[in-house]
C-alpha cells in the first residue's frame, strides 16, 4: 500500500506545481491575453484534481491537505511587469521558453496519471481508477494546449 | 409596378404585412425610396444587394444624372421578395457624402497628412512592404480586411498575402461578426457552410433565435417571420436573449439569461430533449458520432441547474424545451448574444446539437441558421481571407495545400500552413511587440470595433509600425494611419458577395466613384503589379485584371469543394434571383438546403476541420479525427459550463453587454452620413431595467458615467425590457464626428473603451458581451428646463 500513497503524494504535489505554474506563466504573459486566461481556465481543472486526490488520500489515511494556502503575493508584480515590457520583442521568447517548461512538466504529470491509472487497475481499487478517469483526460487537453501554443508562437518568434 | 418611394421606415422600420401560411410561398412586396424624383425620371436602374447587414436584401440602384437617386427592391429575389430595411432604403446616400476620400493621403514628419498621387503613394507601401520582407520575412506584413469588400476582392487579396508575400496574417473583421458561426459549423459538421436556408422561414413550425435580435440585425427576414407569424398556422418563437427586444415581445417564451451563462441554458435544454426521449435515435446512430458524451455532459444539467446559473425560471427553461422538443419543423438560429459572449464556439455548438439530435436538418423548416453580421462576411470565410483557406481547404491536410499550390502554381511551402492562420486580436499582440510592422487595413475601423481601444489606439499609434489604411472616409483609424488610400464602394465597383443562407449576388457598377477613388480590386492588382508577385514559371502570380476575370479565377479555386461556384456566370446572375452555392454541374440552379439524407462534408480526406477543443481551443490532430469519424458523419460535441472571467464584484456590479440598433452599421461611418438613420438614433445611450434604475436612483435621460476597469463612457440612461443586473450599450459610436476626432477627449463614448481584451479560444472572437461595470450619474435628466431634483425641491 506504501507505493500508492507515495504515488498519490507525487501526483498531489505534482498537480500543485502544475496549477501554480499555470497560474505564474498566466501572469507572467498578461498581455498574451489567450495565455493568460486559458491558463486560469485551466488552473482551474488543476484545483479539481487537487481536491479531489486529498478526497482520496482522507480514504486511505493519507494527509494530502494543502498546507501552503493560496496567497501569491507576487501576482500584482508579474501582471504589471508583463503589462510593462509587452510591447519587446523579447517577451515572445520568453512566452516559449515558459511554454516549453510547462510542456514537458504536463507531460511528465501525464505518465504519473497514466501510472496511477494502471496501479488502480492492478490493484482493483474502483475509486482510484474513477479518479484517473476523471482527471487524466484535463491533464492531455493542458499538455495539448500547451503544444498547440508552442505550434503557434514559436514560427512568429523565431523566424521573424 | 409604380416607383412610388414607401412610407417612413424610420417610425415603422417592417413595414405593412403581407401574412402567408406554412409551405406557401413568402408574397412580394416592393419597397422604393426616390429622393425627390418620380420613377420616370430615372435614367437607369442597375442590380446590386444590400451592403449594411447580412440579410442579402436584393435591389437595384436608381441613376439620374450620373449620380444615385433612390433604390427599390428586387421582387423577384428569393431573400427579399421585393422588401428593403430602413438601411438599405436610407444607407446609399452615404455614398455622395461631401466629405469622402477622394485623393491617397501621406503623412508627414510633422504628423500632417498631405494629398499625394497614386503613384506616389503606392510606391511608398511597395517600398515599405519590401523593406518589410527584407528585414522580417513574410511574417512581419500583415492584412486586416473585413466584411465589406466584395468576393473577388477577398480572394484576390488572399493570394496576394499568402502565396505573393506567403504570410499567415491575413484576416477579416468578420472576427468580430461571424468567427464563431464558422468555428461551429467547422466542429459540428467538419465544414463551414450554411446549412439551413431562408425559405425554412416558410415551412417552420417553430423557430428558436438564440442570442439574435433578427428584428434589428437582418430586418428584412424578420419581415417574413413576421408574415408568418400573422398567417395562418403561425410558428411558435423561442427566444434567448438578455433584452426584450422585438424578438423576444413576439417569443412563446422568452429566456432572459445572465449573459456568459449560454452554454449553461444550452445543456439544460440538451438535458430536457434527451431525458424525454424527444430525440431521433435512428438518425443519431446513422449520421452521427459522440453521441453518448453528449449524454453523459448533459446530464449533470437539470432545469433547476439553469435556475442557479442562469438566473432563469426552471418552469420556463422546461417549456422552453417542451415546445423545442417537439417541434416538427424546428429552424434554430443563432448570433451575436452568443457568438460574443463567454464560450461562444462551445454554446454555437449545443444549438447544433439541438437540431443533430432531434434530425432537424436538411429538411424544408428543419435547419441551422449560424448567421452572419457583415455583408460580405460568408466571402471572407469562402475565399480564405478569414483564417482559413481558400476554398474551405483544411490547412492542416497537406494534399489541400498542395492543391491550392497547384490552383496557384507556387510551391506548396510558399503557402504558409504550418499553424493556423492568424486571427486579427493575435495580429495586433505581434504589432504590440513589434514582430509585425507593415499591417495593412481595408475597409474596417479597428479603432472603433475592437475591444479595450486605448489599447488598440496606442499600437496602431506606434512609429515602428507602417499603418496603411484604405477606406471611403477618415475613419477614426484612417486617423491613425501612415498612408490612406481612397476606396470606391458599392454602386461604384462591380463584383459578388454572399449573403448568410448561401444566396449570391452580383451587385454592378452604377455611378463613377468621387475624385480618384479606387475600387479595392484596382489597388489589390496595382500592389500585385508593383510587388512583381511571380508563380513558380516566372509569369505574373495574380493574372486576371477586372472583376469578371477575378470571379473566374475565383470559380477554378472553388471547384469540387463545398462552396463550389463554377455553376454560376455574371450572366447567370444578371436579372432574376440571387443563386445559392453550392452551384455546378450537379446543382446547375444552385442548393437549398446542405445536409440533405444526413450527407456531410466532413470525411477525414475531404473536410475543412479536424475540431478544437471546445473549451481550450488546441487543435485536434489529423490522426484523432480519422479515428473519431472515420465515415464523416456528423459530430456531436459535448462542453461543461465554464463561468466567465471578468465577474461581477461590489465596484464592478453590473454586466455591460453591447450590441446593435436597426438604424446603424458597425461603426456608422455609413449610416450616420445618411440623414434618417442619423437622426433615428444620433447618440449613444445606455439601456437599464426599471428596477435597477429604481434602486440607483436614476430617472430617464439621466447622463450616466459607465466604468469598466479599463475606462469610463457617458451615456444618457433609456430604462428598457432589459433584465435586471445587466445594462446595455450600442457599439456604433465613434468619434469622428466629435471633436476630438480618433479617440475621446476626457470621457469616452465608444462602448469599446469598456470591453475586455479576451475572446473565444476556438473562434478568436472577441467577448463584447460580457465586462463588469460600475454606473454612476453625471448629470440629471433635464426635463422642462428643470432636473427631476429641482422639481422635487420645488
Amino acid at each position: 500500500m506504501n507505493k500508492i500513497h507515495m504515488l498519490l503524494r507525487v501526483l498531489h504535489h505534482a498537480e500543485r506545481i502544475a496549477a501554480r505554474k499555470l497560474l505564474v506563466i498566466g501572469e507572467r504573459h498578461k498581455s498574451d491575453h489567450e495565455v493568460y486566461h486559458v491558463t486560469r481556465d485551466m488552473a482551474g481543472w488543476s484545483h479539481r484534481h487537487i481536491r479531489l486526490l486529498a478526497e482520496q488520500g482522507d480514504r486511505l489515511g493519507i494527509n494530502l491537505r494543502d498546507t501552503t494556502g493560496r496567497s501569491r503575493p507576487l501576482r500584482v508584480v508579474r501582471e504589471r511587469t508583463a503589462e510593462l515590457l509587452g510591447h519587446r520583442p523579447e517577451s515572445g521568447l520568453l512566452l516559449l521558453r515558459d511554454l516549453r517548461k510547462l510542456h514537458l512538466d504536463l507531460v511528465g504529470l501525464s505518465v504519473d496519471w497514466e501510472i496511477l491509472g494502471q496501479t488502480a487497475q492492478g490493484a482493483k481499487d474502483d475509486e482510484l481508477l474513477a479518479l484517473t478517469q476523471k482527471c487524466h483526460p484535463d491533464v492531455l487537453r493542458q499538455a495539448r494546449w500547451a503544444n498547440n501554443m508552442i505550434k503557434v508562437v514559436s514560427p512568429q518568434e523565431m523566424a521573424s | 409596378m409604380a416607383e412610388t418611394s414607401t412610407p417612413d421606415r424610420i417610425a415603422d422600420p417592417w413595414g405593412e404585412r403581407t401574412p402567408y401560411g406554412p409551405g406557401d410561398e413568402w408574397p412580394e412586396r416592393q419597397d422604393t425610396f426616390l429622393d425627390g424624383l418620380d420613377d420616370g425620371d430615372v435614367d437607369r436602374w442597375v442590380q446590386t444587394a444590400s451592403l449594411l447587414h447580412s440579410s442579402g436584401d436584393a435591389m437595384d440602384i436608381a441613376v439620374k444624372s450620373g449620380r444615385i437617386a433612390g433604390v427599390r427592391g428586387r421582387a423577384s429575389d428569393r431573400v427579399n421578395k421585393g422588401r428593403l430595411g430602413p438601411k438599405d432604403l436610407y444607407g446609399w446616400q452615404a455614398n455622395s457624402s461631401p466629405d469622402r476620400l477622394t485623393r491617397p493621403l501621406i503623412r508627414q514628419d510633422d504628423g500632417r497628412f498631405e494629398e499625394a498621387s497614386w503613384d506616389t503613394a503606392m510606391s511608398l507601401v511597395t517600398e515599405k512592404a519590401r523593406e518589410q520582407l527584407e528585414k522580417h520575412g513574410p511574417s512581419g506584413i500583415g492584412f486586416y480586411t473585413t466584411g465589406q469588400l466584395f468576393l473577388e476582392e477577398y480572394y484576390t487579396l488572399g493570394v496576394i498575402a499568402r502565396a505573393g508575400i506567403g504570410t499567415s496574417h491575413l484576416d477579416g473583421n468578420t472576427r468580430l461578426c461571424t468567427a464563431t458561426a464558422a468555428a461551429a459549423l467547422k466542429e459540428s459538421f467538419a465544414c463551414d457552410g450554411q446549412p439551413g436556408s431562408y425559405t425554412d422561414v416558410d415551412h417552420a413550425d417553430v423557430i428558436a433565435l438564440f442570442g439574435h435580435n433578427m428584428a434589428e440585425t437582418q430586418s428584412v427576414l424578420w419581415m417574413r417571420v413576421l408574415d408568418r407569424l400573422h398567417g395562418p398556422n403561425p410558428p411558435r418563437l423561442v427566444c434567448v436573449d438578455p433584452r426584450l427586444t422585438p424578438v423576444a415581445k413576439e417569443a412563446t417564451v422568452h429566456l432572459a439569461p445572465l449573459p456568459g451563462t449560454n452554454v449553461a441554458l444550452l445543456n439544460v435544454l440538451l438535458h430536457e430533449i434527451i431525458e424525454h426521449g424527444w430525440y431521433d435515435d435512428e438518425y443519431v446512430s446513422a449520421h452521427t458520432v459522440a453521441f453518448d458524451e453528449l449524454r453523459t455532459t448533459v446530464k449533470q444539467y437539470p432545469p433547476e441547474r439553469a435556475a442557479e446559473i442562469c438566473d432563469v425560471p426552471a418552469e420556463r427553461i422546461r417549456e422552453a424545451a417542451r415546445i423545442i422538443g417537439n417541434a416538427e419543423r424546428l429552424l434554430s438560429t443563432v448570433l451575436q448574444g452568443i457568438y460574443q459572449s463567454n464560450q461562444a464556439t462551445a454554446a454555437a455548438v449545443q444549438v447544433n446539437n439541438i437540431n443533430i439530435i432531434r434530425g432537424m436538418l436538411g429538411k424544408p423548416g428543419a435547419g441551422i441558421l449560424q448567421m452572419n453580421g457583415q455583408p460580405t462576411a460568408q466571402n471572407t470565410r469562402e475565399a480564405g481571407a478569414d483564417g482559413d483557406l481558400a476554398g474551405f481547404r483544411n490547412w492542416a491536410n497537406d494534399s489541400h495545400v498542395a492543391e491550392l499550390a497547384e490552383v496557384w502554381n507556387v510551391e506548396t511551402r510558399q503557402i504558409p500552413h504550418y499553424a493556423p492562420p492568424t486571427h486579427v486580436m493575435q495580429m495586433m499582440r505581434y504589432a504590440e511587440e513589434g514582430s509585425i510592422q507593415f499591417l495593412w487595413i481595408t475597409g474596417t475601423n479597428p479603432a472603433v470595433s475592437l475591444p479595450e481601444l486605448a489599447r488598440i489606439r496606442e499600437i496602431l499609434r506606434q512609429r515602428r509600425l507602417f499603418v496603411v489604411v484604405q477606406d471611403l472616409f477618415l475613419t477614426e483609424t484612417a486617423q491613425l494611419a501612415d498612408v490612406v488610400l481612397p476606396a470606391a464602394t458599392w454602386g461604384e465597383k462591380t463584383g459578388t458577395f454572399t449573403n448568410a443562407d448561401r444566396t449570391v449576388h452580383l451587385s454592378e457598377k452604377a455611378v463613377d466613384p468621387p475624385g480618384e477613388a479606387r475600387a479595392d480590386l484596382d489597388i489589390f492588382l496595382d500592389f500585385a503589379r508593383r510587388m512583381d508577385f511571380r508563380d513558380k514559371d516566372g509569369m505574373p502570380l495574380v493574372s486576371w485584371s477586372n472583376p469578371e476575370s477575378a470571379f473566374e479565377a475565383w470559380k477554378r479555386c472553388s471547384a469540387g469543394r463545398p462552396c463550389d461556384y463554377t455553376g454560376l456566370t455574371y450572366q447567370k446572375l444578371r436579372g432574376g434571383s440571387g443563386i445559392q452555392w453550392p452551384c455546378n454541374e450537379e446543382h446547375p440552379e444552385g442548393t437549398e438546403r446542405l445536409y440533405e439524407n444526413g450527407e456531410f462534408f466532413a470525411t477525414p480526406d475531404y473536410c475543412e476541420s479536424f475540431g478544437k477543443d471546445l473549451l481550450t481551443g488546441a487543435s485536434v490532430e489529423k490522426v484523432e479525427y480519422q479515428a473519431q469519424n472515420p465515415k464523416g458523419r456528423a459530430l456531436i460535441r459535448a462542453a461543461h459550463y465554464q463561468p466567465p472571467h471578468e465577474q461581477t464584484s461590489r465596484e464592478f456590479p453590473f454586466i455591460l453587454t453591447t450590441g446593435r440598433t436597426i438604424y446603424h452599421f458597425h461603426t456608422r461611418t455609413k449610416t450616420a452620413r445618411a440623414p434618417q438613420l442619423q437622426n433615428a438614433a444620433p447618440e449613444v445611450w445606455v439601456e437599464m431595467s426599471a428596477g435597477d434604475a429604481q434602486a440607483c436612483g436614476f430617472t430617464e435621460g439621466d447622463m450616466l458615467e459607465i466604468g469598466t476597469p479599463r475606462m469610463s463612457v457617458f451615456a444618457r440612461l433609456r430604462i428598457s425590457g432589459i433584465r435586471d443586473g445587466v445594462v446595455f450599450l450600442p457599439f456604433h459610436y465613434g468619434y469622428w464626428d466629435t471633436e476630438s476626432g480618433s479617440g475621446p477627449d476626457g470621457h469616452g463614448r465608444a462602448a469599446n473603451e469598456l470591453t475586455s481584451t479576451d475572446w473565444d479560444p476556438v473562434s478568436k472572437q472577441p467577448l463584447f458581451k460580457m465586462a463588469a461595470a460600475r454606473i454612476r450619474r453625471v448629470e440629471a435628466a433635464v426635463v422642462d428646463g428643470r432636473t427631476r431634483e429641482e422639481e422635487a425641491v420645488s
